[in-house]
């Protein structure tokens, strides 16, 4: 259709006039300025409302401070988001990615906590594989579901959602399982050449997911899937098995995320580990320049969005404002950086938005620069 | 009733109304009358065990779990109880689908931890038509239903906030306070804050929610460190938040208990271990397990006796003096 068709004439367009104001225009339009925007501003006014917050510092051998928590927080949504924006690139969505961290947690502490010695190395690697390999079948069940049966990724991925955090409830039976083993704390709270875990997990799984859409044709087929399906399989891509593959990957990176999320506390709360995390997770990916329609998709964005997010909900105590504001903080903040994004908004101001061009809405993201297709 | 439902047309619906009405008038002028009217019911059919629907809120700490092992281990077959135990999974739907089972069920006494105050009216408007008495546990309603249950069993929670806020008056006078609030508009947050507050308010320097749970208590702490660095103690909700924060606070480089002090209300056993190794300075209890007094309760409402209208279960309070032996006691 004609956002993929048309971007690169009309983004090399403008951009060959090189005067300041198409820089600028180009800069403002790409998807990721305002997102990128608000949360500068929003640490530069943490670093205000209280000094030291932008210090960080090496203690006991590792970095320390505010932004260091930061990262280590936006870990999560980042691993959440990861396959949250692949899946939604076909065209999908899947919500049940927190129901997913919740039975990973749960499955991975069960057994720990019905082995031997929770802490031999070779067990916690176990629990892990075991977590990420239940995130995984999460995944499959629910490519079965989308791919397989055709069913409605909305209505095809809310079953494992709502029916998750009973299974995880079954695992855990109904408690709250508590373990105590160290190694397989450090993923959540450990560090590794003085950087937090989570960061690292985080930042190498980003490296592999990027390789692998970016530097193989995934990436390719996805974007094609997710404009037009039909089209894509008469063009000889096998659109069920790469549907079904980015649901098994949206699965064990969710089963993952779980992991690290719930190792820090060593508790597999069935109810609490992950709850409403998946719209966290779409969240992250909208803000990272991606429409839930399908098709190209940007995973740079989701390093701005998951930064974006977890500044969002530090911010409010920062600023000592009361917890009862905090959704309405998080809201007023999205909703001036999605208003500010809006290309309609834009064009409207601009003045210059004629009947010819009614599909402006698609065009700043066409903008978006061929780096990150390449990146 | 099922006559009545079937019978339900246009016109119907105005005398079932008004049937209705009149049943909701007799079931508030005796309600311990109606508990001793189903118990015959129950009597008659099923041997002399008393039918119990307890509805748990769900499993989202240590402390609700002693809760529901308590009250299972005091409702059993040999006590003369038959009790049907649903898990809300902290959704006020589930609850309230619970509830109707209940009520369809006929049980002889509804007891049930509302997992927040409000939006209760209309279910329990539709037990009190069915003269089925209800026994609220641990939590309270906020309600437009008059004489919406018949006893409560449970902690003071505000009690625990000034018992609290009076240990801290008297050993740390001068302390700087950040609250670590549970989830916001529960019983247990709103009253050990106001409890907590009414003595020593004017200490607090700041607020935050932690929602009950280590991970977020633990994030919340990390923030408080960075906005309010005078801050010289905690005072939180529940133990598990104050576990988490223990974590944000060695993870800062100070020492837990010392450099920040942690007051917290629960006595779970990883709140008490925390005590012991000098991490938390005094934790005010809320004592779960009350199953047997749960029992006792139920009892006699079912028979029909007169109940006081709140049965406060008995708190205990520790400093550091605690020792390991009494950790390990613990049941939970």
């Amino acid at each position: 259709m004609s956002p993929t068709t048309a971007p690169g004439q009309r983004a090399a367009g403008p951009a060959r006039g090189s005067r300041g104001a198409d820089v600028w225009r180009e800069v403002t339009h790409h998807g990721l300025f305002w997102p990128l925007l608000a949360l500068v501003l929003l640490i530069l006014a943490c670093g205000v409302a209280s000094p030291g917050f932008l210090d960080v510092t090496v203690r006991d051998g590792h970095l320390f401070g505010q932004l260091v928590d930061l990262m280590r927080n936006s870990a999560t949504p980042l691993l959440l988001a990861l396959g949250m924006c692949l899946v939604i690139a076909t065209g999908g969505i899947d919500l049940s990615v927190g129901a997913v961290m919740a039975i990973a947690l749960a499955v991975s502490l069960t057994y720990l906590d019905n082995a031997a010695d929770p802490s031999a190395p070779g067990t916690v690697l176990t629990a892990v594989l075991l977590g990420l390999a239940v995130g995984g079948l999460g995944g499959m069940f629910n490519g079965a579901m989308v791919a397989g049966l055709g069913i409605q990724p909305f209505i095809a991925t809310m079953i494992l959602m709502v029916a998750g955090r009973g299974i995880a409830m079954l695992i855990t039976q109904g408690q709250i399982t508590t373990v105590t083993s160290p190694p397989f704390k450090s993923i959540g709270s450990g560090f590794v050449l003085g950087v937090p875990t989570p960061v690292v997990i985080a930042v190498v799984t980003f490296g592999l997911v990027v390789l692998l859409v970016r530097r193989t044709a995934l990436g390719m087929f996805l974007e094609s899937i997710g404009i037009n399906r039909e089209a894509s399989r008469l063009a000889g891509v096998r659109s069920r098995r790469t549907t079904w593959t980015v649901y098994v990957i949206a699965g064990v990176l969710a089963g993952l995320a779980g992991l690290v999320y719930g190792a820090p506390t060593m508790a597999a709360d069935a109810n609490n580990i992950g709850l409403m995390k998946e719209l966290d997770a779409i969240m992250v990916v909208v803000l990272g320049g991606t429409k839930l329609d399908g098709g190209r998709f940007y995973l740079g964005g989701l390093l701005v969005g998951a930064m974006l997010l977890s500044t969002l909900e530090r911010a409010v105590i920062i600023f000592q404002l009361p917890s009862q504001t905090t959704p309405l903080f998080k809201a007023l903040v999205l909703i001036a950086v999605c208003v500010a994004a809006s290309p309609t908004l834009r064009a409207m101001l601009r003045g210059r938005r004629r009947a010819d061009r009614s599909d402006a809405p698609a065009a700043p993201v066409e903008t978006t620069p061929a780096q990150e297709v390449t990146a | 009733m099922k006559g009545n439902t079937r019978t339900r047309t246009a016109v119907a619906g105005a005398i079932s109304a008004i049937t209705i009405l009149a049943l909701a008038a007799c079931g508030g002028g005796n309600d311990t009358g109606a508990g001793g009217g189903s118990t015959g019911d129950s009597g008659g059919g099923s041997g002399d065990s008393i039918r119990v629907g307890f509805s748990q809120l769900g499993a989202e700490s240590g402390w609700r779990t002693a809760n529901t092992e308590s009250v299972k281990a005091s409702l059993t077959k040999d006590a003369g109880f038959d009790l049907t135990f649903v898990d809300a999974q902290q959704k006020q739907e589930n609850q309230i689908k619970a509830l109707r089972d209940f009520v369809a069920q006929d049980v002889d006494v509804i007891a049930f931890s509302p997992v927040i105050e409000t939006g209760w009216d209309e279910v329990l408007q539709e037990i009190k038509d069915s003269g089925i008495p209800v026994v609220l546990v641990d939590r309270t309603v906020d309600t437009t239903v008059d004489d919406p249950y018949v006893t409560w069993i449970g902690a003071d929670f505000k009690q625990e906030g000034t018992t609290a806020g009076e240990w801290v008056k008297e050993n740390a006078p001068d302390a700087k306070i950040f609250e670590l609030q549970g989830t916001l508009g529960s019983g247990a947050q709103v009253d050990r804050e106001a409890g907590f507050g009414d003595v020593v308010g004017d200490q607090i320097i700041g607020k935050a929610s932690g929602n009950f749970t280590r991970a977020e208590g633990k994030t919340a702490v990390e923030a408080a460190l960075q906005a309010y660095p005078d801050m010289t103690m905690i005072f939180t909700h529940n133990d598990d938040m104050g576990l988490g924060a223990i974590e944000a606070i060695e993870a800062a480089g100070k020492v837990p208990g010392k450099d920040i002090q942690i007051v917290s209300v629960d006595g779970v056993r990883d709140g008490l271990q925390a005590l012991v190794d000098k991490k938390f300075n005094y934790v005010v209890e809320c004592n779960p397990v009350f199953g047997d007094q749960l029992a006792d309760l139920i009892k006699k409402v079912a028979d029909g006796e007169d109940v006081p209208k709140e049965t406060i279960v008995i708190d205990k309070a520790f400093d550091q003096t605690i020792t390991q032996a009494d950790v390990d006691a613990r049941a939970y």
